[in-house]
């Protein structure tokens, strides 16, 4: 293998407290130093000037869609995993709803295979219950083994108290964290949009607010009985994040997330029936979209993750109702964070290497990741905090469009990927 | 850059000018003397959703100003096989110069107009809106009425599943006119208010009705419930429009009705078929209204 320089950046590595220039060697595939700029001891095959970029431990997507197995007219591993190197994101964590569900080890060592061609880590959450039926619960033992970090029914929530409990307690047992969709599907009915004053005026039937943080509100109450780590996916309301503080004073082991798209748009976005905004949960109210954007401030919110979720054109330009849910956002998630939050001046670089790496990786348990303190995994993500640049979907490099930030300026990019060590994406 | 055509595709969009424009203009439509305005040009009607009104209305409309007309059902054509809205749309695009179309899902005419380049006309989609239909309740009102400028009109009953009620909300709106909302919270929700400017909500029926220049009934939509429960003895007891509650509106009220019209539910017969009942009006009123609308969308240049 080989040594890598990277010469004249600003390190920032929250895990270490880290926030100063440095020059860091990457040797083998692991970090081998970091050094005073100029100062490093180790010789390198390679040198990358990096010179007003930040160097940050490699981000980690806890919720992406790659659609493989199965559905690879949407994206297929290597091409959601090129999509995720040109984020930023050095590891994803692949959802289960795969056809067929990856709910045995079988799947979950099919995904982690060489021959799918993955640029960057994939991480699967491997299902909660047997097909995601929601009943029994599959091997968890043995999903582990084979290389699941989290067990998840993402899309289709677990809904039935006695099997959350039974999920709560073997995850805990196995040392797995169970990652909770929260939608409470006999209120939300598969609705397209968040209910109130826009899904009235347009005729569409909504999602109340209830049907997420009541899920959200039980969840908390079943783990504080079965013990165990509780990660809240994409938390989309402002109820929620008051639940995840509750839970959290009583002591309860519980973690949340956010995508970007919830902290940047409101349900507004759907008023001319644009299935861009189609996802789920839906965007929700202003006062929602706040709170989101407090809770990334206030640390309530653990974790930014995209919800990545493919879809073709044919199964987005239809009508409102009919149309998928869900839109990638593996390449923007960066900019959108620093547009919104840092370039505002919400929140510290540290904050946001802490949202998109060093918490996520500590969620799903990544050893040696999500920090580039010596001996650490040579994951590193470098960018640029400050270029202003517009996102043009045509270029992306997932094999879906079906994002709303076609021409959207932004602020902050991404302008290396390293994967153990590997140059898996750069635009040095 | 080409200019978009002209579609009708909800109230919204319009200002009060244009609306009184086409009001204007439906007084001087009258499908007994045919006209050639639209001679030569192809109409399809392009229907998701079963209607007898509305699209004999549109139909007759059309022949009346000369163009012919073409009805797809979509439980007869290749849309019953699979065909999506768009692949339906630029088919149709290719042989007709302008779509009349009625879909249950609300936004579909918005999807076909992104899609297509010919004029959309809504005739009726989901629970959004419901333009035509809105445009002929103000003209039956206006013949009636001097003006709609200070009228309380009531609406009363399945406002939730009502593309006319929001659709209508818009125009009366727009004109000037208090608009009342009455109904149980699960047919008319709070969010209603943020409708339009000038929506009130009032729950009991009584006190809606009271002083009103219009009462509109709407029928409970049944099919569109989806699993909400509604207790049809309470509701006839709570909203049904009979003589003694019609006698709390003005003398000189008038009682519409989009249709169709469940006798016995929403309205007993002796409302439905009282002489301040303007019900068939509204039908007739259907014909000239959408006349107006297809003269103004289509009836320029070629």
């Amino acid at each position: 293998m080989s040594t890598i320089l990277l010469q004249g950046g600003h390190l920032i590595d929250p895990a270490k407290g880290f926030d100063r220039p440095a020059d860091v060697v990457l040797r083998d595939g692991y970090v081998e130093e970091i050094a005073e700029p100029g100062k490093a001891k180790a010789t390198a095959d390679e040198t990358l000037d990096v010179r007003g970029l930040v160097v940050a431990p490699g981000f980690v997507d806890l919720h992406v869609h790659l659609r493989e197995p199965g559905q690879t007219h949407k994206e297929s591993i290597a091409t959601g995993t090129a999509a995720a190197a040109a984020g930023g994101f050095a590891s994803v964590c692949a959802m289960p709803n795969t056809r067929p569900i990856n709910d045995s080890p079988a799947v979950t060592r099919w995904m982690r295979d060489e021959e799918r061609g993955a640029v960057v880590n994939v991480f699967p959450v491997a299902a909660a219950t047997v097909g995601s039926l929601g009943e029994k619960l599959s091997d968890y033992r043995g999903l582990k083994r084979a290389g699941a970090v989290a067990i998840s029914d993402d899309g289709r929530p677990i809904l039935d108290d006695h099997v959350m409990r039974e999920a709560l307690a073997l995850a805990a047992k196995v040392g797995l964290p169970v990652i909770q969709h929260a939608e409470d599907t006999k209120l939300s009915r598969g609705n397209p949009m968040n209910e109130g004053a826009t899904s009235f005026k347009l005729g569409l039937r909504g999602q109340p607010s209830a049907s997420e943080w009541q899920m959200v509100e039980r969840d908390i109450r079943l783990a504080s009985q079965e013990g165990g780590r509780l990660h809240v996916a994409h938390v989309s309301t402002a109820k929620s994040l008051e639940m995840v503080r509750l839970g959290r004073a009583s002591h309860v082991n519980v973690t949340a997330e956010v995508t970007p798209h919830h902290f940047l748009f409101t349900e507004e976005s759907c008023s001319d029936y644009d299935t861009r905004y189609k996802m789920n949960p839906p965007l929700r109210t202003a006062a929602d979209r706040d709170a989101m954007l407090a809770g990334l401030i206030d640390g309530t919110i653990d974790a930014i993750a995209t919800d990545h979720a493919p879809h073709a054109l044919f199964e987005k330009e239809v009508e409102f109702d009919k149309a998928a849910f869900g839109i990638t956002g593996l390449e923007i998630a960066l900019a959108a964070t620093i547009t919104a939050l840092h370039h505002t001046g919400k929140i510290s670089l540290t904050r946001v290497v802490e949202l998109l790496s060093t918490n996520p990786a500590k969620i799903v348990g990544l050893a040696g990741r999500g920090t580039l303190a010596e001996g650490s995994v040579a994951d590193v993500t470098i960018f640029d905090p400050e270029k202003r640049w517009t996102y043009e979907v045509a270029q992306t490099l997932s094999r879906s469009r079906n994002c709303p930030y076609g021409g959207m300026q932004f602020y902050g990019k991404v302008r290396a990927t390293i994967v153990s060590g590997k140059i898996v994406f750069t635009e040095l | 850059m080409k200019a978009k055509p002209r579609s009708l595709l909800g109230i919204e969009p319009l200002d009060s000018r244009q609306i009184l424009e086409i009001l204007a203009l439906a007084k001087r439509m009258n499908p007994t003397r045919p006209r050639t305005t639209l001679r030569g040009r192809r109409i399809a009607l392009l229907f998701y959703e079963n209607s007898t009104r509305t699209r004999t209305s549109f139909e007759i409309a059309a022949k009346s100003l000369g163009a012919s007309t073409v009805v797809i059902h979509a439980t007869t054509a290749s849309i019953e096989k699979g065909e999506s809205l768009k692949d339906t749309g630029r088919t149709l695009q290719s042989i007709v110069d302008a779509i009349v179309i009625r879909h249950p899902s609300s936004g579909a005419p918005v999807l076909l107009s992104r899609l297509i380049d010919i004029p959309i006309v809504n005739a009726g989609d989901g629970m959004h809106a419901h333009p035509s239909q809105a445009l002929l309740d103000a003209f039956t009102i206006l013949n009636h009425k001097k003006s709609l400028k200070g009228l309380k009109i009531v609406t009363i009953g399945d406002i939730f599943h009502s593309r006319v009620a929001r659709s209508d909300a818009h125009l009366f709106s727009k004109l000037g006119a208090r608009v009342v909302f009455c109904g149980p919270d699960v047919l008319l929700p709070d969010s209603a208010l943020e409708l339009a400017p000038g929506v009130e909500i009032v729950r009991d029926m009584d006190e809606a009705i009271h002083g009103a220049d219009v009462v509109m009934m709407l029928r409970v939509q049944q099919e569109r419930l989806s699993g909400m429960q509604i207790n049809v003895d309470e509701y006839i007891r709570r909203y049904q429009l009979t003589a003694a509650k019609l006698k709390l509106a003005k003398k000189d009220a008038i009682v519409m009705h989009p249709g169709p019209m469940i006798r016995g539910m929403e309205m007993t017969d002796e409302v439905a078929d009282c002489p301040q009942s303007v019900v068939l009006e509204q039908v007739l009123n259907g014909v000239k209204v959408r006349m107006a609308i297809l003269t103004t969308l289509l009836g320029g240049k070629r």
